[in-house]
């Protein structure tokens, strides 16, 4: 599979979470294992009125899906996964405005479980607004010749 | 204060509550937008995400987005640890919950980091979560909260999170409780 071919999946796996719709994510790459979303600022997103910084929700939501997209494209995935746990770590409030990019990479997998970094940036690239730390339900391909 | 001031009438107690919660919560643009809302009873609140379209994840199954749990429980945590930190606040009148509503609104605390567990899939109907104040300091506070549909004893999802809590303002300072 092609790099376009990958990332028209990824598309239509993001636009078919209606939650992911919600937020207004997109993909901005995908890869063996690992995948990048983006998600646009939105007043209707903030969780401090007083500075009109997005809520620690939406970074997680954001995280999460990013998360949950780069164990799917695990080129030895098989089926579907979902969320056992996910530590995420608030290092600096996103600045309003800005949107913000989720990038996400499999450490490790095994026949049941795979581990999950990620961390969400926004026009700052040296400063992680946020990082996280997952465990996901992973189903290994048998076929695997 | 006299403390031989008569107990006020409990119609006017529930007003002062619920519009000092209301005040707090109708405040947070996100919480209206997952469509959550608190019910009070006394000073104990249970946070409830009526079941929407927006809030799937997985459409097939269907199953609640793992995002909108853990925001969910993020912002029940939230709400829980503010309502606990300032209730005494405004009980004692040193907040006045039609101020807070006007916009002068007390700070919340920052999230330093959560981590959730998800027991078991989300369905597609309403959810409740409660917030438990495990820790509260002058400058941190850990919160434990649970979510749940059908069954309280099945939570569907569980976290820690730690806090960073609000300064309190520089002229009101007397009212406040050390750790």
């Amino acid at each position: 599979m092609d790099e376009t071919q990958a990332l028209e999946i990824a598309r239509q796996f993001i636009s078919s979470l209606p939650h992911a719709r919600a937020l207004g994510m997109s993909v901005v790459q995908i890869g063996p294992g690992r995948a990048s979303f983006s998600m646009p600022y939105d007043e209707r997103l903030i969780g401090d009125p007083e500075t009109g910084v997005m809520s620690g929700g939406a970074v997680s939501a954001l995280l999460d899906t990013t998360c949950g997209a780069a164990v799917m494209s695990h080129p030895e995935m098989a089926g579907l996964t979902a969320t056992l746990d996910l530590r995420i770590d608030y290092m600096r409030p996103a600045v309003p405005g800005q949107a913000l990019r989720a990038e996400a990479e499999c450490t490790h997998v095994t026949r049941s479980v795979a581990f999950v970094r990620a961390r969400a940036l926004d026009d700052d690239d040296e400063n992680p607004v946020a990082t996280a730390a997952g465990a996901f339900t992973f189903t290994k391909r048998e076929d695997m010749a | 204060m006299s403390p031989h001031r008569p107990p006020e009438p409990v119609q006017v107690i529930k007003q002062r509550r619920d519009a000092a919660l209301q005040a707090l919560v109708s405040a947070v643009p996100y919480i209206g937008f997952l469509g959550l809302h608190f019910d009070r009873r006394g000073d104990e609140l249970t946070a409830v995400m009526p079941f929407d379209e927006k809030l799937i994840g997985n459409p097939e199954l269907p199953a609640l987005h793992g995002g909108a749990t853990a925001a969910f429980l993020e912002v029940t945590a939230v709400i829980g640890l503010a309502w606990a930190h300032y209730w005494p606040q405004f009980e004692s009148g040193a907040l006045d919950p039609e101020a807070v509503a006007g916009g002068q609104l007390p700070r919340l605390p920052k999230t330093i980091g959560i981590t959730v567990d998800y027991l078991r899939s989300g369905l597609p109907r309403d959810a409740y979560a409660r917030a438990e104040v495990t820790r509260s300091g002058r400058r941190y506070a850990s919160v434990r909260v649970e979510a749940w549909q059908d069954n309280r004893t099945r939570p569907i999802a569980q976290a820690t999170a730690h806090f960073r809590m609000p300064l309190p303002p520089r002229d009101t300072t007397q009212g406040e409780g050390a750790a």
